[in-house]
């Protein structure tokens, strides 16, 4: 039924023309899978919750008389016997770079058909989140063994507490589910589950779309919320 | 169609893969810097270097049509308004509380470690 629908009235137009035809011929309008246009649908809706969080916590921390901690010294670490800002926080996004560059390699090798490297890949990267998670979670412990709660810390604000557990609690809720999903999607490449549908590896780009959404949302929360 | 640059050469990930290291690695090293309109120059620019990679690349945006570029990326310009309005509503949300309670007496600990 797909292909009908693609195929009548089909532009490959490019730019403006393109994206009148796309609009008004009757036919469907964007020319991708169904599942591929509606996870990005869902990282659009995404999108607006984590911009409301970021603006929710630009607009308290613009608001409060208390001075803000200082994010370098909050989350700096002692290596070597020297303070280093950030420390935690600079492996940690380099940690879901690698599996952002993993992930985009799966997802070729998904195209070309290569089983086994897909598997592998996708395997390495739900490792890699799954470590971003950990270092989360050491991260989570040091703070409220400091005494950060969400609402007060010593170091400052009390809305300082409450914006990083829930900015940094959703968005590791999202990496968390991203590893759940990633190893869903691998071991049914493995065990030849899409080979039995057609052998359409386009799931492993959708996989592949909402893990660097993901890694997208960390370089607004380390820009907005670590660095600022 | 569907498919249409997705089974490009490697080259153009390792590329994206290394220039995301890189980005990091200048965005982490604005922290060392004092605060001022560089640093908040260079932080938004390497971030919005680093999105529009992974979202042109990586999320294989570039290679879309038209007609899904914009009914993606169009919307969330209307964030903008959003944060303009807030940031807005938070200076006057300051001042009233300046304006009321006086200023803050909060005297902070330095973080130990």
């Amino acid at each position: 039924m797909s292909e009908a629908i693609l195929d009548s009235g089909a532009t490959e137009a490019p730019g403006a023309k393109g994206l009148v035809d796309d609009w008004s011929r009757d036919k469907q309008v964007f020319g991708v899978p169904w599942g591929k246009a509606m996870m990005w649908i869902f990282l659009l809706s995404d999108t607006f919750i984590f911009s409301c969080f970021l603006v929710g916590y630009m607009s308290v921390r613009i608001a409060t008389t208390d001075p803000w901690p200082n994010p370098s010294e909050v989350f700096g670490l002692e290596a070597f016997g020297v303070q280093v800002p950030l420390l935690l926080i600079a492996i940690m996004t380099f940690v879901l770079i690698t599996s952002s560059g993993t992930m985009a390699l799966a997802v070729n090798m998904g195209y070309r058909k290569d089983r086994k490297k897909t598997f592998w890949l996708m395997v390495a990267t739900a490792l890699l989140g799954a470590t971003f998670v950990s270092m989360q979670a050491f991260e989570w412990s040091k703070l409220i063994s400091e005494g950060v709660r969400p609402w007060a810390n010593p170091f400052g604000a009390a809305q300082f507490g409450s914006s990083f557990f829930m900015i940094t609690g959703f968005h590791g809720m999202h990496v968390t589910a991203g590893v759940i999903y990633l190893l869903i999607v691998a071991f049914r490449v493995k065990n030849g589950y899409y080979e039995k549908r057609g052998g359409n590896y386009e799931i492993v780009e959708i996989a592949g779309l909402y893990w660097h959404f993901v890694d997208l949302v960390w370089v607004f929360i380390f820009a907005f919320f670590y660095l600022w | 169609m569907a498919t249409e640059g997705t089974q490009h050469p490697l080259k153009i990930y390792w590329i994206m893969w290394a220039a995301l290291f890189v980005l990091s690695t200048f965005s982490y090293l604005t922290d060392f810097m004092d605060d001022g309109a560089l640093r908040t120059t260079l932080i938004l620019t390497f971030m919005l270097a680093k999105a529009g990679g992974i979202v042109w690349i990586f999320m294989h945006m570039g290679w879309e049509r038209l007609a899904l570029k914009l009914a993606i990326l169009g919307p969330p310009v209307a964030i903008l308004v959003l944060i303009g309005m807030m940031s807005l509503e938070g200076e006057y949300v300051e001042d009233s509380r300046i304006d009321n309670y006086g200023e803050s007496t909060f005297v902070p600990e330095t973080p130990g470690h």
